[in-house]
């Protein structure tokens, strides 16, 4: 089922099934391609594998862009223990909805890129583990696993090729901070979802004290497409250092929400105008976050000429993370922005460490209250102080996921705070962004 | 041994093994690193990031506790950046801790003051309301004051890695996350108090010493815990001759921070209100209070008019008493009383080991050897239960060392969970194969194994063709040394024989004595009426052989005394008077005073530990240790006997009373925690 008619802008690879009737199923799966590039997999040597995923430039797809390829070659594969292979569908960044359209729409393709990536790293046995807030996921999933099962594209020997791999949808249990990859790995053991201690990295020691691959749904989504076209196709379709394209999630206020699947490198002008279709009302652009609320937020003259790829979102200070696009019109209140942001954090924050946890909930009180009217100047320099404490110094990165914003916030948009002291607050002429 | 890494901290030149992290290496060099999470022994979490450092060429701080020192490593602990980093650090977590310090018992000795006061944040920018929960308490020795928490989860790792009991945990998450127990609202565990003592501040609470006092009010006593035979050291905080708390924070003595429930908290019998205060004379077929003056006379007295008569004397030891009572009493008993009729209870075969073990030297493992060996065997004992700080002991050694435990029991044990093979029964001889591919091994067993069980088992150690060393379980804080010293009828001290073997342990209970003499024993425990002519009774309190005296002493315990005891293992370690109860006299002042009422004081000697130590240690081998370490509170290790006991050791005679954790002989029924949780275990 999908969300939003697509975009002729868009460049169809991950998501050239959507759309199509029953996508979803095994049947139409393998008319269109289906499971070939296991085949083709099969024949090669993992080694070829990983380098034809290293000529793609493919860059993990949960936000932190790190080049797969090369976390594929970190397995060792002669180690003794089993190795797994572990999706991450556990997509809880606020803005980001791009993996349950993958999931819900094509799971063969993470099914064929879990069986290729096992035969990368000589895994046999892999975990899909999925945000608890997807119940509905977890139906359609199992369903495509029974399908794949029954028709030999999973277990023992599969087609003859002398390859087992097993495949197990997991769910998670609402946590945010599960889609951490080690605390995923936590959850997936079963126990309390905190973060691990790296290194070792899943790579070395990753689910159940075992070798593992890590990657994003998309990440997943993107191999068999990369496998049957060629790495150097799929990174062609990006940009020099990152290859092919994105599942954006556009959402915010603009005309046409949705996920449209983009090149690595398309405008963010074009993103906003074209695709999305502009901001209703005619209003103007205030700010723009561009890959989940992690990420800082970006003002309307940054946008100018940023183009959504790793490069030109890390030359303006932010990151093009999940690719979880939020649009905030002129009218914006960037109190309630941070308001919101802040409490989603403290809720999420998994308590493990000193300055996330208490960092998180010191600045929704303080945002609570600056929102309630009873702000001061010094509250604002605060913000921001107790911001800068918490930054690189908490044990995960969502320390930093709330840091950042709040940082960029209070400074770039520092007047609009000291015009709410003097009264002049502005209210919402929307109500969606507050829904992230 | 690999080479070792060259670095710097903060300008010093340093080396260090690979691995070694950069908060001990700091600590090593004598550069504090503050942490509350890091906790030597126990596995890293990193929770609290206050050990962040500088290191060049690194973007970010590294927390010093994960961070392995590497060759050319250049960390600065002493920079702006850090500072700033540890005063905010502070600063956050006291924005939800309640600074209700001048009620918290930690008050004084809490690292979250200490670090406040070091590292900045006295001053909050925090003006919010504060996460508030009420207090919680888990168990009869357990409170919980949530608010307080600063989440380092050392209680719950010490829980799980040092005690295997794994009781507690953590639920919730973010500022409401919380320490939780294992059972609902309440715990179910050892009951140690571990997770109590490694808290950096005021969240877990005792149960016996929350808001008795400050704990600068103290005095603190460096001691041997009375209860079982492990002899860890307790250091009794003391306030007005009342011990308020036990606890070994300064990691002193063979137990490091070790303590079990009877260790930390069952010191509390000493103040029971059954304790005797004053002397009891028979009269009128009652007892009565009488002076100290009297009761010795009559005791004496009688004494004299049975030696006159050529009567019978029979003498009663203790497990518990000092190793100068127990040789003060056997010569007493032997050269003014000229009777062999003593003995003491006697709970593991100590004399068949050593006797088996004749002509071998470094065959008794200790309490280090535990942690130090590569396997261990465990033959019949639970020791979790009965023996918990040898049971610590081989826990840390299989995490640290990855130790290989064998464990041959007729139960399941604690140990199973762990060890590298179980067998359950006694068919240890089926593990042969695997033993001897160890490079070496200590063999632990119980009163299950006596005689020739013991003469088996040697026979088996030493056909491995490996170094072997060997622990004979026994039940009390003194009960090897009370062999050692020659409570026995059959044994002079060192185990000399006595050429003629007199009566023994039940053998004295029922017979028509003219005269029994109980030194901190209980023989008439099972009801059985007394036989003896006279009966005196040397105790603290009136139990059921006291109860049948004609005359009670009443007793000071091993917190109210000095002396040196014998721990199962041979670890020799003095005891330090904490506290006195009015009345109550040490046993070896009350023999010596009975002595100097008959008129034996100088065929007896000085009734003061130091001069019985010195005879001891002439009298006894391997008692002739360096007294520096002694009187420095450091245990020396013993072998009483090197060569064949020429004696029959009587195996028949061995029985453990195999007490668990919350019992304690006579002296359990007395101590108000251990009963308070065996009460609060049985309405549940």
């Amino acid at each position: 089922m999908l969300y939003n008619p697509p975009s002729p802008l868009e460049t169809k690879v991950l998501s050239r099934r959507f759309g199509l009737p029953d996508s979803a199923a095994i049947g139409t799966y393998l008319a269109t391609d289906g499971y070939q590039a296991f085949l083709k997999a099969s024949k090669m040597t993992p080694a070829q594998i990983i380098d034809e995923i290293k000529a793609s430039n493919l860059r993990g797809r949960g936000g932190a862009g790190f080049p797969t390829g090369m976390k594929w070659s970190f397995v060792p594969r002669t180690s003794p223990k089993p190795k797994y292979i572990v999706v991450n569908g556990d997509e809880g960044e606020p803005g980001t909805c791009k993996d349950r359209v993958l999931m819900e729409n094509d799971p063969h393709s993470l099914i064929e890129g879990c069986l290729i990536a096992g035969l990368a790293v000589d895994a046999h046995a892999g975990y899909v583990y999925i945000r608890g807030e997807y119940r509905y996921l977890i139906e359609i999933l199992e369903k495509a696993l029974a399908e794949a099962y029954a028709k030999g594209w999973l277990g023992k020997n599969i087609q003859g090729t002398g390859f087992d791999f097993d495949l197990y949808a997991h769910t998670g249990a609402g946590s945010y901070e599960c889609g951490e990859e080690s605390a995923l790995l936590e959850s997936l053991e079963g126990k309390r979802g905190v973060p691990r201690i790296r290194p070792p990295f899943p790579a070395v020691s990753g689910a159940f004290q075992c070798p593992s691959v890590l990657n994003n749904v998309e990440t997943f989504c993107a191999v068999p497409h990369i496998l049957l076209g060629g790495g150097k196709a799929f990174a062609d379709l990006g940009v020099p250092k990152a290859g092919g394209t994105k599942l954006t999630a556009l959402s915010g206020h603009i005309n046409r929400p949705g996920v449209y699947e983009l090149r690595l490198g398309f405008p963010v002008r074009q993103l906003i105008e074209e695709v999305g279709g502009g901001i209703p009302n005619g209003k103007k652009l205030k700010a723009f976050i561009p890959g989940g609320s992690s990420c800082p937020i970006l003002t309307a003259a940054e946008c100018e000429g940023a183009t959504m790829d790793y490069d030109s979102m890390a030359s303006r200070k932010s990151m093009l993370g999940s690719g979880g696009v939020i649009i905030m019109d002129e009218d914006t209140s960037m109190v309630k922005v941070g308001l919101r942001l802040m409490r989603f954090y403290s809720h999420e924050s998994c308590g493990w460490c000193i300055p996330c946890r208490e960092g998180t909930t010191w600045l929704t009180k303080i945002m609570t209250r600056f929102y309630d009217g009873n702000g001061s100047r010094a509250d604002i320099d605060l913000l921001g102080d107790i911001a800068k404490n918490m930054l690189g110094r908490t044990f995960c990165p969502l320390g930093d996921a709330a840091a950042l914003p709040m940082i960029s916030l209070v400074e770039k948009f520092r007047d609009e705070f000291e015009d709410y002291l003097k009264g002049k607050r502005r209210e919402e002429t929307s109500g969606r962004l507050v829904t992230v | 041994m690999p080479d070792p890494v060259k670095f710097t901290i903060d300008g010093l030149a340093l080396s260090a093994p690979p691995g070694t992290s950069v908060i001990d290496a700091a600590k090593k060099a004598g550069i504090e690193v503050p942490s509350f999470c890091y906790y030597e022994g126990l596995t890293l979490v990193a929770a609290c990031r206050m050990c962040l450092v500088e290191v060049e060429k690194m973007p970010k701080l590294m927390t010093a506790c994960t961070l392995p020192v590497a060759e050319g490593m250049v960390v600065r602990t002493n920079t702006p950046q850090v500072h700033t980093a540890r005063k905010y650090m502070l600063e956050f977590l006291l924005t939800n801790h309640p600074l209700d310090c001048p009620v918290c018992d930690k008050g004084g000795e809490c690292e979250l003051q200490d670090m406040a006061f070091r590292y900045g944040a006295g001053e909050s920018r925090y003006t919010e309301t504060k996460v508030h929960t009420p207090e919680k308490q888990f168990s009869p020795v357990v409170f919980f004051d949530a608010p307080r928490c600063i989440l380092c989860y050392r209680c719950v790792r010490v829980c799980d890695e040092g005690m295997g009991v794994k009781a507690l945990g953590v639920v919730s998450r973010g500022v409401v996350s919380e320490i939780a127990p294992n059972h609902g609202d309440h715990l179910e565990c050892d009951e140690c108090g571990a997770c109590i003592d490694i808290c950096p501040v005021g969240a877990l609470t005792s149960g016996t010493y929350r808001y008795q006092t400050r704990p600068w009010e103290m005095t603190h006593v460096g001691t041997i815990c009375t209860h079982c035979s492990d002899g860890c050291k307790t250091t009794l905080g003391t306030r007005n001759d009342r011990i308020l708390r036990g606890n070994n924070r300064d990691r002193s003595g063979i137990n490091g921070e070790f303590l079990c429930i009877k260790g930390r908290y069952g010191f509390d019998f000493y103040d029971h209100p059954d304790r005797l205060q004053a002397p009891l004379v028979r009269k009128d077929g009652k007892l009565e209070e009488v002076s100290w003056s009297e009761a010795l006379a009559a005791v004496a007295n009688k004494f004299q008019q049975v030696l006159g008569e050529e009567g019978s004397f029979g003498i009663i030891g203790s497990n518990h008493t000092t190793n100068e009572e127990n040789y003060y009493l056997q010569k007493f008993a032997r050269q003014v009383l000229g009777t062999n009729n003593i003995d003491h209870h006697r709970t593991g075969d100590v004399v068949t080991t050593l006797d088996a073990l004749s002509g071998k030297t470094g065959k008794l493992a200790t309490v280090a050897d535990l942690y130090r060996a590569k396997a261990v065997l465990v033959l019949g004992a639970d020791l979790a239960l009965e023996h918990p700080l040898l049971s610590f002991q081989i826990r840390a050694n299989y995490r640290h060392h990855q130790a290989h435990v064998y464990v041959v029991t007729a139960n399941p044990v604690r140990e199973d969970k762990y060890a590298a093979a179980v067998v359950r029964g006694r068919d240890y001889a089926s593990l042969a194969a695997r033993l001897k591919a160890e490079p070496d091994l200590a063999i632990l067993f119980d009163d299950s194994y006596k005689g020739d069980d013991i003469r088996a088992v040697v026979e088996f150690g030493e056909q491995l063709g490996i170094p072997v060393k060997y622990v004979p379980l026994v039940d009390r804080s003194n009960s090897r040394g009370a062999v050692d010293m020659g409570l026995t009828p059959e044994l002079l001290p060192g185990y000399q024989p006595s050429g003629q073997p007199g009566l023994h342990y039940d053998e004295m209970a029922a017979a028509d004595l003219s005269v029994l003499w109980v030194v901190g024993a209980n023989p008439l425990k099972a009801g059985a009426s007394r036989k003896a002519g006279f009966l005196v009774v040397q105790d603290m309190f009136l139990t059921e052989t006291a109860a049948q005296a004609d005359v009670v002493l009443p007793a000071a315990c091993a917190y109210e005394k000095n002396g040196t005891v014998t721990s199962g293992t041979g670890e020799l370690q003095r005891i330090e008077r904490a506290v006195n109860t009015m009345g109550a006299k040490a046993d070896l002042e009350i023999i010596g005073y009975v002595a100097r009422e008959m008129g034996a004081a100088a065929k007896m000697g000085p009734w003061t530990p130091d001069a019985v130590f010195q005879e001891i240690r002439g009298a006894v081998r391997g008692y002739n240790v360096p007294m520096p370490v002694l009187v420095t509170g450091g245990a020396a290790g013993t072998t009483p006997i090197n060569g064949r006991v020429a004696a029959d050791a009587r195996p028949d005679l061995v029985r453990s009373d195999h007490n668990g954790l919350f019992a304690s002989g006579t002296l359990g029924r007395y101590s108000k925690i251990l009963n308070s949780v065996v009460e609060s275990r049985q309405s549940r």
